[in-house]
């Protein structure tokens, strides 16, 4: 039987044995998750983000919206009732890394898609008090001025051809050569506020009532 | 829920829960084996003169351990944590939101009932149902028409007399069930001087400062370019197509010259979205009754 004092005077031997039993918390409740159905496999509807929406995403994550708004719907009333549906599993297999953020200060977006217009979406952005007296939301006018094509859209074929691994690698459905290389051509003129509006539009719109 | 891809995972996380929990368990068994003598040092000396005792745990420590050990079984049997094992409650987050939002529509069913079965009017006048419908109003509707129902540069106000879409009560609810879409196509082919004409004529329309020369010349191209089509001959608007009255004082984008022809040139579209099968019937009526409420007669 091993005896508390040979652990003690053993680096090595207490390493392998406080590894041991750290990693049980991780192979029980991380690794099987890679092998549920409900957490690897797209509910339907969902489908892998368009040239444009990649862009528009990853607006969304250098500005740090994640900071302020989560993508979570947690199944309690009072969110679903304001939201819509909870949120599930299935609707993130494309989503590398989530957004699920870990803080509200705005309302959560996860059900954002269609709930308001483009133009909405645009005058908000563009300055949120004119639609919204009460936000304190920062303006984001200057995404405005920028051609996506010049910032997050610049190598986005390198970026779908990743996402195309990540799929590849799950047997999900993913784009077609032909998606990539139409990339460049989908998000042709538009600006970083455009993009944006395209992922946030998008968002959530499987399980989505409003229409 | 656990719906793994092969029955192996099932048997993974069971074996090492178990494992995990009963071998605390044995753990402390062993432990409690050691022989202890009270009072002798243990041999380590640290920094010199620094020694220990070996005394054992204290009992109640003990049990304490003995009692997560229990803990964690009694909960393994109750809520699901055994692989595939549902638990004898039968316990699932969906199934706890089902029950809370069933609890909740139960006890406000009779009140939406109550409120349904009346006309819209009625609802509009009564104290309470004009409580909720406030509240369903800054929950849904603030974010584009505005806390105070006076609407936004795009965004109809609710609060005026003007009617976009038709204020009877079977038109309100209509657009807030299935939603509305407003397009002005761009006209941009008119060209910049006909544009102008055509700004200083519907500025005349509702007694605005114009120049009465290009207005006179707007008139005609109001009726060639087809924009009567639309606003209706008499510029009055048409409520089926969403066309704006442009005879009155309502401006949903601005009345400045360059506004109008900006929008003249490029046109203009949005969307009101369809609730009705998000909210329910119930909760339209109500929200209906409020836009009423709040509009002035």
């Amino acid at each position: 039987m091993l005896k508390h004092e040979q652990i003690e005077k053993s680096v090595g031997l207490l390493i392998v044995l406080t590894l041991l039993v750290v990693s049980v918390g991780g192979l029980l409740e991380i690794v099987p998750l890679f092998f549920q159905k409900s957490t690897t496999t797209p509910v339907e509807g969902v489908k892998p983000y368009s040239a444009v929406q990649v862009a528009g995403r990853d607006v969304y994550i250098r500005e740090g919206c994640y900071l302020c708004h989560s993508q979570m719907i947690r199944p309690f009333r009072g969110e679903t009732e304001r939201y819509g549906h909870y949120s599930v599993a299935g609707e993130y297999v494309y989503d590398h890394p989530f957004q699920w953020g870990s803080k509200r200060t705005g309302p959560d977006l996860h059900r954002v898609g269609g709930r308001y217009s483009d133009e909405w979406q645009r005058a908000h952005l563009m300055n949120p008090r004119d639609v919204v007296p009460e936000s304190n939301m920062p303006a984001f006018a200057f995404l405005a001025d920028t051609k996506a094509k010049a910032t997050v859209g610049a190598d986005i074929e390198k970026k779908m051809e990743v996402l195309r691994m990540y799929a590849n690698l799950r047997s999900l459905p993913t784009y077609s050569d032909d998606d990539i290389k139409g990339a460049k051509a989908a998000i042709g003129e538009m600006s970083e506020m455009d993009v944006l509006i395209a992922y946030l539009q998008g968002m959530g719109t499987a399980l989505s009532t409003i229409k | 829920m656990s719906d793994f891809v092969s029955e192996f995972w099932n048997l993974y996380v069971i074996v090492i829960v178990l494992v995990s929990v009963v071998g605390c368990w044995v753990f402390l068994l062993l432990q409690s084996k050691a022989k202890f003598t009270p009072g002798v040092p243990t041999g380590h000396v640290w920094d010199e003169t620094l020694e220990e005792y070996n005394n054992p745990m204290p009992k109640w420590w003990s049990w304490l351990y003995v009692l997560t050990v229990v803990f964690a079984l009694v909960y393994l049997a109750l809520y699901p944590g055994l692989g595939n094992f549902k638990g004898m409650l039968g316990w699932t987050s969906a199934g706890q939101h089902t029950a809370e939002v069933a609890k909740m529509d139960a006890a406000v069913k009779p009140l939406y009932d109550k409120y349904k079965a009346m006309d819209l009017q009625a609802v509009a006048a009564d104290k309470q149902a004009m409580e909720m419908g406030k509240r369903l109003y800054l929950t849904y509707c603030m974010q584009c028409h505005g806390a105070d129902a006076r609407g936004a540069k795009g965004f109809p106000n609710l609060a005026d007399a003007d009617w976009q879409w038709g204020g009877e009560p079977a038109q309100i609810v209509e657009t807030i069930t299935n939603g509305r879409m407003g397009v002005m196509p761009p006209h941009e082919q008119l060209g910049a001087e006909t544009i102008k004409d055509l700004a200083n004529y519907v500025r005349s329309l509702s007694g605005l400062p114009n120049d009465s020369v290009r207005a006179s010349k707007g008139a005609t191209a109001f009726n060639e370019a087809g924009c009567s089509g639309c606003h209706g001959p008499d510029g009055k608007g048409m409520q089926a197509l969403g066309a704006p009255n442009l005879t009155d004082k309502t401006w949903l984008y601005g009345s400045s010259e360059a506004v109008i022809i900006d929008g003249i040139s490029k046109g203009h579209s949005n969307k009101m979205p369809a609730w009705g099968e998000f909210l329910g019937e119930s909760k339209v009526h109500l929200l209906a009754a409020y836009v009423l409420s709040v509009s002035a007669k």
